[in-house]
């Protein structure tokens, strides 16, 4: 069962964009869809270990700042060369403008 | 570090310099960034298809155009101006669209990135599936010994082969045969260090198709007995690539190896608007390697943001080789010579503690 971690307050990530968060010694990202839902992922990209918050956000793709690197940051696939490894996701709450990821 | 104790360059990508690169962390380093907002970096991403379509057009439109010409007056000497635009086009503008378009930030529309790439691919006789994994390894270990699968010139210089690269012999040389080993024989080792093993049966389709479509050009020449077919595909890979060679070069030659910040191993140079067209804004190396994902069309843009924290850009091509040539003349003795260009006073300083692994000798 999932216990609930707080990542972030809602005004911290802006519409169509990603936040970093680390917490024990793990990394994830925190993104904002156009639509207003909120999603968490690993994060660090699969093919190289760069934190995908500093990549660009495309509607619910985002892109690797290193090498162009594509996920749906929705369900984690990975959406072509140069990376072949989905992404790892975990499920997200969101209560008194609070965003809480669910780890295991 | 002794110079006693310094392990030869072996630039292969599967031997010791490789074995080394992984054990000291120089593979898959973190590198220096200069810091941008992350509002003003997240701008500065964005995509847009206008600019690169534009571009596009009239990269098509002089292909076509010069192609024309040349085959109207082939057979006489006013071919010959027509085949040196064509063969710029063909063989150095390839270059630069395969490069952009293989980012991904060319245009925001995915599927027209990817068209450019295979066009760009196919007249660079580069495997798009190989040079995709390539490409990716240089930016993560850029001009890293054992790594890099991109080093255009090692240590010590090998002058008379880089001067040959201006003719595109060299690269022809290695290019065409390599199409035909993949699509007969299959990748080699080193290519197989860097592609992952479930892409590797699609660099084979690909350099199938690119023997195909040479073969048939070949076959074309022969049916009609004439040059003309060669003159277009295929060989504006010799006569038109310099080029892309004039400015390639300058990327990183003389600078540091081994490093993990892009300001001591790669060169920004400013240029006239031709040539910027041709390379589409690479000449602003440093600033495309500390962030790739920025398109061509905004580097201009980010330069402006960061120049306060880049050693000053090279004012011309002339000037960045005259500044490189006697530090390549000294490699050729002291391979670990390299050009340690200064920093603006505004700017974060190296860190030294990076790069005491390779202890280099630098040029002030």
């Amino acid at each position: 069962m999932a216990h609930w971690i707080e990542a972030c307050a809602v005004d911290d990530v802006d519409e169509e964009d990603v936040i970093r968060f680390d917490h024990g010694g793990r990394t994830f990202a925190i993104f904002h869809a156009p639509d207003g839902r909120f999603y968490a992922t690993d994060g660090l990209c699969t093919h190289e270990k760069v934190h995908l918050a500093d990549g660009l956000v495309m509607d619910h793709v985002i892109e690797c700042p290193k090498h162009n690197g594509r996920f749906d940051y929705r369900t984690g696939a990975a959406k072509g060369a140069p990376v072949c490894v989905n992404l790892a996701t975990y499920p997200v709450k969101v209560e008194a403008g609070t965003v809480f990821i669910g780890l295991d | 570090m002794s110079s006693s104790d310094k392990t030869r360059r072996d630039y292969s990508l599967v031997g010791e310099s490789t074995r080394r690169a992984i054990e000291t962390g120089l593979a898959s380093a973190e590198w220096y960034h200069t810091e941008v907002p992350r509002k003003v970096m997240k701008e500065l991403m964005q995509r847009r298809d206008g600019p690169a379509i534009r571009d596009t057009l009239l990269w098509f439109a002089l292909l076509i155009g010069s192609a024309a010409g040349a085959i109207w007056f082939w057979g006489t000497w006013w071919c010959v101006p027509f085949f040196f635009v064509y063969g710029v086009i063909y063989g150095s503008s390839s270059d630069s669209r395969w490069h952009e378009c293989g980012h991904g930030t060319a245009f925001r529309t995915r599927w027209m990135n990817d068209v450019v790439y295979q066009i760009a691919s196919f007249m660079l006789m580069r495997n798009p599936v190989q040079w995709r994994w390539s490409h990716a390894r240089h930016h993560t270990d850029t001009i890293i010994v054992g790594r890099d699968a991109e080093i255009a010139v090692m240590r010590p210089p090998d002058l008379l082969k880089a001067a040959l690269m201006f003719t595109g012999l060299l690269d022809f040389r290695y290019a065409l045969p390599g199409l035909f080993r993949q699509a007969f024989a299959g990748l080699n080792a080193e290519e197989e260090s860097y592609i992952p093993e479930m892409e590797r049966h699609r660099a084979v389709v690909a350099a199938r198709w690119h023997v195909a479509i040479y073969l048939a050009t070949v076959a074309g020449a022969l049916y009609t007995w004439s040059f003309l077919p060669l003159m277009l595909v295929g060989l504006p890979r010799l006569y038109g690539s310099w080029h892309m060679v004039l400015t390639g070069l300058l990327q990183h030659i003389a600078l540091a190896d081994d490093v993990v910040d892009h300001r001591l191993n790669t060169r920004t140079v400013l240029m006239n608007p031709v040539s910027r067209w041709i390379y589409w804004n690479m000449n602003y190396h440093v600033e495309h390697h500390m962030f790739p994902m920025v398109p061509y069309h905004a580097l201009p843009r980010l330069h402006e943001l960061i120049r306060h924290d880049l050693p000053a850009p090279n004012p011309s091509m002339w000037h960045a080789y005259r500044e490189a040539w006697p530090v390549l003349l000294r490699q050729l003795k002291y391979e670990d010579f390299y050009l340690r260009r200064d920093l603006p006073p505004s700017a974060r300083p190296y860190r030294e503690e990076f790069h005491a692994l390779a202890t280099p000798t630098a040029a002030e």
